[in-house]
């Protein structure tokens, strides 16, 4: 055999990984690895930009990526330098130091979603208040459908988001029954949102600081329950000289 | 303009995947002679398309319309084995494939003794071989990615492969 032949017998063809590792790196596919959650294993997609999604690890969840995404899934180790992130992030109900990658959203999506990701552990907002604050107060139905489509839920706390009339609302992660689970483990209890929502009370003021808030905000729940005054409305404690609390901007 | 560089013009996502499988095996096969190891080679090809496609996502039509494939993105990974080669330390990767999913050495074990006898070769010489014998490329396409005139891309096979004879006659 000639040193040409024997040459080009010296190549074969492209080793298993490249093509995933190229489509990985050019951003044409995400990685996803598994991570334990309070609500069971969960899937978490990343990119060259952040994460891009969580989703229950049920049946099917490359299928669903790939429709709502358009972009491949391929298991893979996320970036070093933020990936040890991703359980605390999920773990605290916020992204934190973790990179999010938002760019399917649009500029309104985005503003709400980062907004959302602010209200703390342990608390939670309603949706008038989250387009109050992204500066489009009649919004609430736009801000309702966002959350329902948060690409990034526990990450990104939509589960903190409720109905103003005290009810929980819809959850896109496993349904409603989910959300009330996650609410309990921080600890809002969510009957007694439901119960002050059955007495119309939508704001809570203290008499001693002359502050009103969210009921669930940790200004007031230092309070102590005895020493609050109930509000059916934030112009009813604005009328009785309670002013708005700096914290929880119940507006 | 050739088939794929028009599809790429038109729809890079799309067809992008095209080119890292029908391009892949001659970049991968050629850096592995060029670089003797497999993780240094998968790293090399895995960056050379990354690059490429961040480059081609850029192009206009004009750079598209002198395009020519091979020759550009072995210019790409020559540079980035030129500067491996000086910093000889693996860079992270963006996003490091699973180790359930992380590629197997497909090498059979007797080619081990061609790597002794390229890396025997100058430089030049051992690129010239590579890209001409083992990748396939033609006269231009190496004068082209090497910059350096056909004449001595000619010269350099020339003497690579009469070394290639000496040593291999030395061992027998």
């Amino acid at each position: 055999m000639s040193i040409e032949d024997q040459l080009s017998g010296l190549a074969g063809g492209l080793p298993d990984g490249i093509s995933e590792g190229v489509a990985l790196g050019t951003g044409l596919a995400d990685g996803y690895d598994l991570y334990p959650s309070p609500l069971g294993e969960v899937v978490v997609t990343f990119n060259t930009e952040g994460v891009s999604s969580l989703d229950l690890a049920t049946n099917g969840y490359e299928a669903r990526f790939a429709d709502r995404h358009g972009r491949r899934l391929f298991r893979a180790e996320p970036p070093a330098n933020w990936g040890r992130h991703i359980p605390g992030a999920m773990e605290a109900g916020t992204p934190g130091r973790l990179p999010v990658d938002l760019r399917s959203r649009t500029a309104f999506q985005n503003r709400v979603l980062h907004i959302a990701a602010t209200i703390p552990r342990g608390e939670v907002r309603p949706y008038g208040w989250l387009a109050r604050e992204a500066e489009k107060p009649g919004a609430s139905r736009a801000v309702g459908s966002t959350m329902a489509r948060n690409p990034i839920p526990l990450i990104i706390p939509c589960h903190r988001v409720v109905r103003s009339d005290g009810h929980l609302g819809e959850y896109s992660l496993g349904g409603p029954h989910n959300k009330w689970e996650l609410l309990t483990q921080e600890g809002v209890e969510p009957a007694r949102l439901v119960e002050l929502a059955e007495h119309r009370v939508r704001v809570q003021g203290d008499p001693a600081t002359g502050v009103y808030c969210h009921p669930t905000c940790h200004v007031i729940r230092a309070s102590g329950e005895w020493n609050v005054a109930d509000f059916p409305s934030t112009a009813a404690a604005r009328s009785a000289g309670f002013r708005p609390c700096e914290v929880c901007r119940p507006g | 303009m050739d088939d794929l560089t028009a599809a790429l013009a038109r729809n890079l996502d799309g067809a992008f995947p095209t080119l890292v499988e029908s391009a892949g095996p001659g970049l991968y096969w050629g850096l592995r002679r060029l670089c003797g190891d497999h993780q240094e080679a998968e790293d090399l090809t895995q960056e050379t398309f990354i690059r490429a496609y961040r480059s081609l996502g850029g192009f206009d039509r004009d750079r598209f319309d002198e395009l020519r494939l091979s020759p550009w993105l072995w210019t790409i990974a020559l540079n980035l084995g030129r500067n491996h080669l000086r910093s000889r330390s693996r860079r992270p990767t963006f996003v490091d494939l699973h180790e359930h999913a992380a590629s197997e050495d497909p090498e059979p074990p007797d080619t081990a003794a061609w790597d002794d006898r390229l890396s025997a070769l100058p430089i030049n010489q051992r690129r010239a071989v590579v890209l001409r014998h083992v990748v396939g490329l033609g006269i231009g396409e190496i004068s082209e990615a090497t910059g350096r005139p056909e004449g001595t891309v000619k010269a350099d096979i020339h003497r690579g492969l009469d070394r290639l004879r000496r040593v291999m006659e030395q061992e027998q």
